[in-house]
């Protein structure tokens, strides 16, 4: 506080704080959060979210759905990179069951992970963009998303709640179209981003909008349960990609990038730099999947992947296999494991217990933006009430993720 | 010097014996029970000790077992070691109507909205939590939702009411 | 070098509504007049939650552009809207909030329910989600999918210009408007 210079008197506002309701509809708050704050001036002096104003009960469904009918449930978790979290389901009813994917279908899935992390993070970095008065990024942006969205499309039929992959694989194989398409994207994204890079990065005003605001150490970040490019940010390399490898992850050369402050800037840049490895993974993945026999895009588990429609009409056994996965009569084993993938903004993690039955006994999604939300309050304290905008936009918070 | 899931069995029953029951390990995550009021010592062991340094809270819920009498709420905790990249599971379990368990916030700051979840769920509640009140659901609710003897439907609606949606076919016209 | 620079010579006119014409003379209903003016500049408020909400940007932005429809602006206060577009997953306890949006709003006012789940509540039969916004307040349009295209999307926000289009004039005035609005309990 400076000294003052004139005396106010007693009770007059500038000598109180006040309370400022932003949200839920607050179109500054891009998904529905409110925060109740206390602000002096324009200086936050605390704050207190509410959320749960799009809670959905995820997990209470999952207690009555089989498990194929579970994918479309993981969509609409963060539904900026639905296909992570259906992949991330897949391994981990995979792992339940003991089955082993062919390397193709790792590669596969990796391509299509990646492509969701890209798409993922263009809405955040562009949402920053747009936060911070660069509308032009954004509209920019959406062009190359459209064109993922395309790729999407070319594979499963639909754009944004994928549903795509099945357990044990995908539900068809990948058409030379979607092959000609990711060609295209990996050919036409990277001069976008560039631009985008050339627009933001350097950018005085973006960098004095951004720079220093909502940092946090890495200590407090994993206290907070950081994780994803939000503690990458903060300069811990924790990538489950590396940590914990799934889908033949290990096969793949890619750095981490971190940052050092934890600041809406640093996130930035990580996020921009993963979108640069993403591309890189996609690139070896490609590379890897033509050296592949092209025929093969699921495990061969008939008990658990549903048989070809043709099949079904004239063959017996896959007429009973078919009855059985549609019933939800195939035989889940009885278990309890907990397995991670990483998402878009950090660790989603599945904690299912089996007991043998057509649904899970319990399923709980570990939601890495319900977890290091909490942490927002702490991270605008003292911030201008326009830096806690910009902050909240750069921890990439999505509602249908956080209130599950 | 690498970490093994019978590293940290033996550690713990060298400090806590046999408080701490049904060690198993399921899908090479070691998975263990402490008794209720121990969960905080057990977590400040492992965080506090030089060669565990589990200290990042990974997720933390409940489950609910209508069918065991007196344990009917199990608390699991999952926690992290960052520099050897090693999980564990821990449980707590407590009964229905007594449903207290010690609060991890001390430790975590993670804890804080998790626990509030899973008292908004099941109704665990968190002894020394700053603020535990609903997190997700209104709070004008007066049961816990996840607990199983709850339908997952609204009862009220009566469009769809037959078996298949779960509301007895009974209601409406 | 040719400068990037296009003229739009395929510039669109409204057809002209019905009416007498001599020279130097139109007339016509101002039924007709005003609903032709209303349905070419709607401002829509859009109140996003969830997935629904995603595709919605994807609406606005460069590929589908919905401002062609004479929507340009999208305008944050609902004082200032006339067509409140509910995109996502509504819960009961979003409920009181988007109806106290809706009461804000001046009349005339138009509501679209984009996807399953302003619709009906959609996948999610359970204790925490409205099931259908219809239960708090009046819908006009009704545009299905989980989520809608965004094709659809405009679909849906061009069944509301033909709304708007043929609207009376007198429609916000008559009894039966009346009780509906007292139907959700508004005034
Ligand atoms: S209708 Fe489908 S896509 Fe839209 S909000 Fe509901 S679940 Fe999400």
């Amino acid at each position: 506080m400076s000294e003052q210079h004139i005396t106010l008197p007693e009770g007059s506002i500038e000598r109180v704080t006040q309370t400022l309701n932003l949200g839920p509809t607050h179109p500054a708050t891009h998904g529905v959060f409110q925060n109740i704050l206390e602000i002096d001036g324009e200086r936050v002096v605390s704050s207190e979210s509410t959320v749960g104003y799009i809670h959905r009960a995820f997990e209470k469904i999952a207690e009555r759905r089989p498990y194929y009918q579970i994918t479309p449930l993981t969509d609409r978790l963060n539904y900026c990179s639905s296909p992570i979290n259906n992949m991330g389901w897949h391994i981990t009813v995979e792992k339940l069951l003991g089955i082993q994917t062919p390397k193709r279908v790792d590669y596969l899935r990796v391509i299509i992970m990646e492509l969701a992390r890209i798409c993922d993070h263009l809405i955040c970095n562009g949402v920053v963009g747009v936060d911070t008065g660069a509308f032009t990024g954004f509209l920019y942006l959406m062009r190359w998303r459209e064109l993922a969205y395309e790729i999407y499309e070319e594979i499963c039929g639909s754009r944004l709640t994928t549903n795509i992959g099945r357990v044990g694989g995908f539900e068809r194989n990948f058409t030379p179209a979607a092959f000609e398409k990711i060609e295209k994207f990996l050919v036409e994204f990277p001069k976008a981003l560039k631009e985008f890079e050339t627009l933001m990065n350097r950018n005085r005003i973006f960098m004095e909008r951004t720079q220093g605001v909502g940092p946090i150490s890495a200590e407090r970040a994993m206290n907070y349960g950081f994780t994803g490019p939000n503690l990458r940010a903060a300069g811990v390399d924790y990538d489950l990609r590396v940590a914990h490898p799934y889908s033949s992850y290990e096969d793949f050369e890619f750095s981490i990038p971190v940052g050092t402050t934890g600041d809406c800037y640093d996130r930035f840049l990580v996020r921009n730099g993963e979108m640069w490895e993403s591309l890189s993974i996609i690139r070896q993945a490609m590379d890897k999947v033509k050296a592949l026999p092209a025929d093969v895009y699921h495990a061969d588990v008939p008990a658990y992947y549903l048989p070809e429609k043709s099949d079904v009409y004239t063959k017996m056994e896959a007429l009973i296999y078919h009855f059985k996965i549609i019933m939800g009569e195939s035989d889940i084993l009885p278990g309890e494991l907990y397995n991670a993938v990483e998402g878009a903004n950090g660790e989603l993690g599945f904690y299912l217990i089996s007991d043998g039955g057509r649904s899970p006994y319990r399923l709980h999604f570990r939601r890495p933006c319900f977890i290091y939300y909490q942490a927002y309050g702490e991270l605008i304290k003292g911030a201008m009430l326009s830096d806690a905008l910009i902050c909240m936009s750069s921890l990439n918070l999505i509602a249908g993720e956080l209130d599950a | 010097m690498s970490l093994t899931n019978d590293n940290i069995k033996q550690r713990l029953t060298d400090k806590f014996g046999e408080a701490v029951s049904q060690v198993e390990e399921t899908f090479g995550m070691l998975n263990f029970t402490v008794p209720k009021d121990l969960n905080l010592k057990v977590m400040q062991f492992l965080y506090d000790d030089e060669e565990l340094q589990f200290r990042f809270l990974t997720d933390l819920t409940a489950v609910h077992y209508p069918d065991r009498k007196g344990e009917e709420l199990a608390v699991v905790y999952h926690l992290y070691n960052f520099a050897q990249r090693v999980r564990l599971r821990m449980k707590v379990y407590t009964s229905v109507e007594d449903p207290r368990v010690f609060t991890a916030t001390r430790l975590f700051e993670a804890a804080n909205w998790m626990e509030r979840e899973t008292y908004d769920f099941f109704g665990v509640n968190f002894v020394g939590h700053p603020n535990l009140k609903r997190i997700l659901n209104v709070d004008e609710m007066d049961y816990f939702p996840m607990r199983k003897e709850f339908p997952l439907e609204d009862q009220t609606r009566i469009d769809k009411d037959d078996e298949m949606f779960g509301r007895g076919g009974h209601i409406g016209i | 070098m040719a400068r990037p620079v296009q003229y739009n010579t395929k510039v669109k006119t409204v057809e002209i509504p019905e009416g007498y014409s001599g020279e130097g003379f139109f007339a016509t209903s101002f039924d007709k007049a005003i609903g032709l003016a209303r349905k070419n500049s709607i401002w829509p408020l859009p109140f996003a939650t969830s997935c629904c909400g995603i595709e919605f940007m994807a609406t606005m932005a460069s590929t589908y552009d919905l401002a062609r429809f004479g929507a340009e602006r999208m305008a944050f206060t609902p004082r200032q809207c006339d067509l409140l577009m509910v995109m996502g997953t509504i819960s009961k306890k979003m409920g009181p909030v988007l109806r106290q949006v809706y009461l804000q709003m001046a009349e005339p006012r138009w509501v679209m329910a984009v996807g399953a789940c302003a619709s009906s509540g959609g996948v999610f039969d359970t204790y925490s989600v409205l099931q259908g916004i219809d239960q708090v307040i009046p819908v006009d349009v009704y545009v299905p999918g989980c989520p809608p295209r965004p094709e659809a999307i405009i679909d849906g926000f061009m069944r509301i210009q033909d709304l708007i289009g043929q609207e009376s004039l007198r429609r916000r005035h008559s009894d039966k408007y009346k009780e509906l609005l007292n139907s959700y309990g508004i005034q």
